[in-house]
């Protein structure tokens, strides 16, 4: 489903001399689907980086990038798109919404803009929301004024509103008490036995252990510094 | 995955000076159906100019604007006669102001400003007019009450938001968008961008958004074109464009934001 | 010199004031622009009416000048006395016997024939003016027949009043095209735009002519579910009677005494002279 050969990213850094800083080199794995792969590397070896260049977020210098039939390293923003719409999710560590959407609109909003009706999407939102414990008072409230974990928790409900064939997991179960780490442990092993490809970011070793199938070690794909 | 589907605008090779200064200048891209775009740059980098080349207020040097027209297809609006250009101008064209007062009449009460659009395709039914114009305040978010008051009476926020009404009245299918938050304070901004948002994706709208916010259209806008100079200097996926930027004046821009 | 040159202006500005009449025949209500001359008269007491009245005169013509229907007031005795002066025509009170009709505000309630000539005083020509200011922008909405603004006037009146209110000046539009300022006659007279005569407008200070040639169809603008209306007062004349002529509304007293007369002092007229009585009319017959 997901597939590196030979990526590689740097940025330059015009502001700052012209400095290009290589931050990735060779990296190549592939995840089959129904498959939760565990990126690993010391802070700073480029996991997040990695991430992000699947997602199309960052630009990929060279190399292919392959999710599905879409090579990101090379797809139009249009593709890139559709990809993220229908194809590809991403749980951030960090919730992005406009103020004033409710946080069951919020959860439902991955649903609507691939055709599903309001009342559906809204009952899998409900769903979501009841089961990850965010009280029911303030589902009609923007997740803006919310605790920061409460933010985390409606990010990983919109996360998993829509079955993303691919998906992408930030540190999905940082900073979370025991009962909603295993609820989101159980959405985790759900999206894989539907058959879902997952590359995910665990610092938590015990999560990583049982929900991941392999590592990746990222270290591997990082440069050699010529500093 | 990626059907061929037809772009609603097709820029190429677009081209405007003023003597030897170049307002903007070998500028090109696709816009498809229910994208958003947004042009950011900074003042006097040519994203005016280049709008108003777009929407036909400005008359280009040289290239073309091909709009996917209902009608006949694709077709380069800087051919078409002006009374087809003018016509599309108020039915599948909008165009959003930044000061309100440059887009409404104020002299005309809230519903006549809505109603007016209509009118002009041809609606002669007195009832009808107004109840349609009743409806798109409520969209808006302005109270039915207000409906024969006049623009003047109105906050900025409020009169930035009849603008919207009297645009998107006709059922265009591409705005255009003069920093169509500027001017206003935070949470007037905010309430305003929900709404745009709101109304882009229930509409299915293409928009193309010229602001220097950058908060803006990492909200609104799928795509992003930062302009310098009259040049596009990057053109990408939004988030990909602020998050990892390419282009000197563009990590500088990205750069140079005030963290909250 | 001691004369004037025939009906004051002379034979070149007659000439250019003459093909822009045509012009304006040939595209009915389409707003001609002209060379308007000084006139021995303030902007606003009918300099653009005359000088067309002046450019189709001809030493046999029969001449009658109105202003809100009355041929003894100060505007239509001064014009009626400077073309005696001038051009020394003719002149008459009445409808029928007129060949050429000077107007300030009104139609004359007695049809029109195929032989005659009524000429308007225009103030402000143009119908947009009042919610598009600039020129150039009304010009091209003519030209593409953009006339929704209009609508948006007729709207406005509705909104905030309950119905159409405009009274005078109502906007027509002339033979599907052009939509045209009747100039400020009351929409009472709209219907008889569509007259066997021909009729011109003259704006001096805005110096524009336009034209309705005979037979031509005039519709007066509305909405389907708020049509046009031609209103008058709800009374008979005073003085003659007549219940299907325009009034003016004249106050007789500081008690609240008031009266209603035709307001087309030739029309009233005739209709005593045949015998007509109204509520006031003088009781002479019972002498």
């Amino acid at each position: 489903m997901i597939r590196l050969e030979n990526v590689s990213k740097s940025f330059t850094l015009h502001n700052q001399g012209g400095a290009v800083i290589p931050v990735m080199e060779g990296a190549t794995f592939d995840v089959a689907r129904g498959e939760c792969i565990a990126l690993t590397g010391n802070s700073g070896a480029g996991k997040s980086t990695l991430m992000r260049m699947i997602y199309g977020n960052y630009l990929t210098a060279s190399g292919t990038l392959k999710v599905g039939d879409v090579d990101v390293a090379r797809a139009a923003p249009r593709e890139i798109l559709t990809l993220r719409q229908h194809t590809l999710g991403y749980v951030s560590q960090f919730l992005r919404v406009v103020p004033r959407v409710a946080t069951l609109d919020v959860v439902a909003d991955p649903l609507l803009s691939v055709g599903v009706a309001r009342d559906e999407a809204h009952d899998r939102a409900r769903d979501l929301l009841s089961r990850l414990n965010i009280p029911h008072t303030l589902w009609s409230l923007s997740p803006t004024t919310f605790s920061g974990g409460e933010q985390q928790r409606v990010n990983i409900a919109r996360g998993f509103a829509h079955d993303f064939p691919a998906l992408l997991l930030d540190e999905p179960t940082a900073s979370l008490d025991p009962t909603n780490r295993e609820t989101v442990m159980g959405l985790i092993e759900e999206a894989k036995a539907r058959g879902a490809a997952i590359i995910g970011i665990f610092h938590d070793s015990e999560a990583r252990m049982r929900v991941a199938d392999r590592e990746v070690n990222v270290s591997q794909f990082t440069p050699r510094r010529v500093a | 995955m990626t059907a061929p589907i037809t772009p609603l605008l097709s820029v190429r090779d677009l081209r405007k000076t003023y003597g030897h200064r170049i307002g903007c200048a070998d500028v090109g891209f696709d816009l498809y159906p229910g994208e958003v775009l947004g042009i950011v740059g900074e003042s006097g980098s040519g994203k005016s100019t280049l709008l108003s080349c777009l929407a036909g207020h400005l008359e280009p040097d040289q290239g073309e604007v091909v709009f996917d027209t209902r009608a006949d297809g694709p077709r380069d609006t800087r051919r078409m006669s002006e009374p087809e250009r003018r016509m599309l101008g108020r039915t599948d064209w909008a165009f959003v102001h930044q000061h309100a007062r440059d887009g409404l009449r104020m002299g005309v009460s809230a519903g006549g400003n809505v109603g007016e659009r209509l009118m002009a395709v041809g609606a002669r039914n007195y009832g009808n007019i107004r109840n349609e114009a009743i409806d798109w305040l409520g969209r808006v978010e302005i109270d039915e009450t207000r409906v024969d008051d006049r623009p003047s009476a109105f906050s900025g926020g409020m009169q930035q938001r009849l603008q919207i009404a009297r645009n998107l009245v006709t059922g265009p299918r591409l705005v255009f968008m003069d920093e169509p938050t500027g001017g206003l304070d935070v949470s007037v901004q905010a309430r305003l961008l929900d709404l745009l948002r709101g109304l882009v994706r229930d509409m299915g709208l293409s928009a193309i958004i010229v602001t220097h916010d950058l908060a803006v259209v990492r909200l609104l806008a799928h795509r992003l074109m930062v302009m310098k100079s009259g040049h596009v200097v990057e053109h990408g996926l939004t988030d990909q464009v602020l998050d990892d930027p390419q282009h000197s004046y563009t990590q500088l821009l990205v750069s140079s934001i005030l963290q909250v | 010199m001691s004369d004037y040159n025939f009906a004051y202006l002379d034979e070149q500005t007659k000439r250019m004031i003459r093909r822009a009449i045509l012009k304006g025949i040939a595209i009915p209500g389409y707003q001609v622009p002209f060379a308007s001359r000084e006139m021995p008269m303030p902007y606003g007491w009918g300099t653009g009416g005359v000088q067309v009245t002046a450019a189709c005169l001809t030493p046999d013509d029969t001449l009658k000048v109105i202003d809100q229907g009355a041929d003894d007031t100060t505007n239509a005795v001064s014009i009626r006395k400077f073309f005696q002066r001038t051009a020394q025509v003719a002149t008459t009170e009445k409808t029928g016997k007129a060949s050429v009709i000077q107007t300030r505000h009104r139609i004359p309630e007695e049809p029109l024939r195929e032989d005659q000539i009524l000429v308007y005083q225009v103030p402000i020509p143009e119908p947009l003016r009042f919610l598009e200011p600039r020129e150039t922008e009304t010009r091209k909405m003519h030209a593409l027949e953009e006339y929704g603004l209009m609508h948006v006037k007729l709207y406005e009146d509705i909104a905030r009043h309950g119905h159409i209110a405009t009274a005078y000046a109502y906007p027509v539009k002339v033979e599907g095209r052009y939509v045209m300022d009747p100039s400020p006659i009351p929409k009472f007279d709209n219907p008889k735009l569509e007259s066997a005569a021909i009729q011109l407008f003259g704006a001096g200070r805005e110096q524009r002519i336009y034209a309705i040639p005979p037979f031509t169809r005039v519709v007066s603008l509305d909405f389907e579910d708020h049509p046009f209306e031609a209103s008058k007062a709800a009374h008979p004349c005073d003085l003659c009677g007549a219940t299907h002529s325009y009034l003016d509304e004249v106050i007789t007293d500081d008690a609240g005494g008031r009266m209603f007369v035709c307001s087309d002092t030739d029309y009233c007229t005739t209709r005593q002279e045949a015998g007509h009585r109204g509520r006031l009319s003088p009781q002479e017959d019972a002498a």
